[in-house]
């Protein structure tokens, strides 16, 4: 079993085109590390400097938005789906 | 450039009407890697606003998923600015160049400032622009309408949700 990561359209360019790819880890932080060492610049892309998820960024562990569960501290196990998402929002 | 059929761009300025004086947002989705804008999804504005909106996360992780599901992407992301002209704000720019947004999406900017609620009268249009933004760039392009009879059939499905 591993965990499944859903890879937006733009983000597929570090997959191989790959709409899903598979990785492990215990945490979403541990899960992103993991994931960048098979498919390299993808945690650049979702982690900032400082060390925190991009705001521009949503990311699920199955149904649950991370930003309500711990962001990267969030816990993942083996069979949860991740997806991850561009925010869509906005204003004048 | 966008291509957009008559009935897409009459969906969205309906919708754009309807929610003024708050902004009205959401994606015209097509066949994923083409550019074709064929069906209209209206969002809820979860922000409620005259001068911000927002994908609410859960109806956001539900688009996405029914798209996928549907081998569909947003061809455009539309949204509506209710006292200011139908051009990228800041934030917008913000989101647009965010790390997992795709640089190939139009972004349809609709403004209602001088007719919100349809009058009926001649020159009663909304302004209606679409851009492109890369990087933090914008570059505006031009948008073609097409009739929706040219087609021979009716591609267009407005979804409620």
């Amino acid at each position: 079993m591993a965990i499944e990561v859903r890879i937006p359209t733009i983000l597929r360019t570090h997959t191989g085109g790959n709409k899903t790819v598979d990785g492990s880890g215990d945490t979403l932080s541990a899960l992103i590390d993991d994931l960048d060492s098979k498919h390299s610049g993808l945690k650049n892309r979702l982690v900032t400097e400082e060390g925190k998820l991009h705001r521009f960024v949503n990311v699920y562990v199955n149904d649950e938005d991370v930003r309500f569960t711990g962001a990267l501290d969030t816990q993942v196990k083996d069979g949860d789906s991740v997806t991850i998402l561009p925010a869509v929002a906005g204003g004048c | 450039m966008l291509r957009i059929d008559r009935a897409t761009y009459d969906a969205i300025v309906a919708h754009a009407r309807e929610d003024h004086p708050d902004e009205a947002c959401g994606v015209v989705a097509g066949p994923e890697g083409t550019d074709r804008p064929e069906r209209v999804v209206p969002m809820l504005n979860a922000a409620r606003s005259p001068t911000f909106y927002e994908f609410d996360t859960a109806d956001l992780l539900k688009l996405y998923r029914d798209l996928d599901d549907r081998d569909e992407w947003a061809v455009v992301v539309y949204h509506s600015h209710t006292a200011t002209e139908a051009y990228p704000s800041r934030t917008d720019i913000g989101y647009a160049s965010g790390p997992a947004a795709d640089p190939r999406t139009h972004y349809v900017l609709v403004s209602t400032r001088h007719h919100g609620g349809q009058t009926g009268l001649a020159g009663d249009d909304v302004e209606f622009r679409s851009y492109r933004i890369v990087d933090g760039e914008v570059s505006e392009e031009e948008v073609e309408i097409v009739e929706t009879h040219l087609f021979g059939h009716s591609p267009t499905t407005v979804v409620y949700d």
